[in-house]
């Protein structure tokens, strides 16, 4: 069970940055995950009066606000028309409209959840974060950093240029929690490949062995999908396992690879 | 602490604790429309309107409402009564506890997308889960109130 001794609002980055140095106090995103937990909290930190939820376009890219809910990347026109609609394909299957209504971009990537669709996407799409402390750096960094520094993630950035994308999930039913997830995008030419759900924390691989290199065939895709399923890890869990899972990324990743192709 | 918002139209202040739910706070404030069903998330029972956005009153806390404007079932009998006729019309309720929430986000979507296809309706209320149908007597029932609605105003 969730308790909670104290609700603020900060009016500053910088006094949410503070309250959140403490242990015992947590920053509230859309709180679906957080509300599930045992746990006892001294200050819960609401980040709603800080302006944080937008999506614009600048020269450096596209700024997404941490407390954007994933329902308004879901239908903005600006990111669906940067992927071809695969943001909202990436985000559509999680619970319904409410649950996206409540959760928000930046609580989905801080978590580095395990099960999230939106940091397969985002990693895919070489984002950028912005934290309050550390600044400015790619969200594959922040992936790696343990989650007992504590920092306030302000803003996530991805590129201002259209993406080809391509967006595939394995869901044990629908609405649930997929079972693997994987985005394809190919960012200024370069083929970026991210697998969620292994179970651990989504990750990127690159084509470093070249197979993709030249036109686009299904023999390619093919042999790159079988390369990307041999160098992931996966773990097993209740909704499937290590070696399903291994297969199944053989057959998401041929998928978005083909799907690329296909515009 | 004490929060102030407008419920179905009406100012009201009261003194929550900070884990207060806005499902309790709302059940509290006599709005008994508003289910608890699954704690998880999931089902859609507790569905509100917060600023005219579907959420979850399960998973907000009643201060996170503070300063906005939070309607239930309790409020929108009017703009519920054109439509659930149909869908009681087609049999889709049957113990009828997941129907508040279906009823709640329903009107979200008919404020957000007039005329849905039956693919839109059916990824729209994908968040509201019901225990005794198989969702076809909801679809059946919500696309013959866009039919009737649209002869009325063809015809």
């Amino acid at each position: 069970m969730l308790t909670i001794k104290n609700y603020l609002r900060p009016k500053t980055s910088q006094e949410a940055y503070d309250l959140a140095q403490k242990r015992s106090n947590v920053i509230l995103g859309g709180m679906l995950w957080l509300k599930m937990q045992n746990r006892r909290v001294d200050t819960a930190i609401d980040l709603q009066d800080l302006g944080l939820s937008y999506i614009r376009q600048e020269e450096d890219g596209v700024h997404i606000g941490a407390m954007t809910p994933l329902r308004t990347l879901e239908t903005s026109p600006i990111l669906n028309e940067l992927t071809q609609g695969v943001a909202a394909e990436a985000v559509k299957p999680i619970v319904g409209v409410q649950f996206r209504n409540c959760a928000t971009v930046g609580g989905s990537l801080y978590g580095r959840f395990g099960f999230s669709d939106v940091l397969t996407l985002f990693l895919a799409w070489d984002a950028q974060v912005v934290l309050y402390g550390a600044g400015r750096m790619p969200l594959s960094q922040f992936v790696q950093i343990p989650r007992s520094r504590r920092d306030l993630l302000l803003e996530v950035i991805v590129p201002a240029q259209p993406v080809r994308a391509a967006y595939q999930s394995q869901r044990n039913s629908a609405t649930d929690f997929p079972v693997l997830a994987c985005c394809v995008m190919k960012v200024d030419g370069v083929y970026r490949c991210c697998l969620g759900a292994r179970p651990g924390a989504a990750r990127c691989y690159e084509d470093e062995a070249h197979i993709l290199d030249g036109a686009l065939t299904e023999e390619k895709a093919e042999a790159f999908a079988w390369w990307v399923s041999e160098r992931a890890d996966f773990g097993s869990n209740m909704r499937g396992s290590e070696a399903y899972r291994r297969l199944l990324a053989v057959t998401l990743v041929r998928r978005c690879l083909l799907a690329l192709g296909e515009e | 602490m004490e929060i102030k918002l407008t419920l179905n139209g009406k100012p009201v202040t009261a003194s929550v604790d900070a884990d207060k739910l806005l499902l309790d706070f709302l059940r509290e404030q006599g709005c008994l429309s508003v289910k608890r069903g699954c704690e998880t998330a999931n089902c859609g029972l507790c569905t509100v309107l917060l600023d005219g956005v579907p959420v979850l009153s399960c998973s907000v806390l009643a201060a996170r409402a503070a300063g906005h404007k939070v309607q239930t079932l309790e409020g929108l009998q009017q703009e519920a009564e054109e439509f659930v006729g149909f869908i009681a019309d087609q049999g889709a309720e049957q113990c009828g506890f997941c129907n508040p929430g279906f009823v709640m986000n329903t009107i979200a979507l008919l404020r957000e997308n007039p005329h849905p296809t039956d693919a839109e309706i059916r990824a729209y209320l994908a968040g509201n889960l019901c225990r005794c149908s198989g969702y076809e007597g909801q679809l059946r029932g919500i696309r013959s109130y866009l039919d009737w609605k649209e002869g009325k105003h063809h015809g």
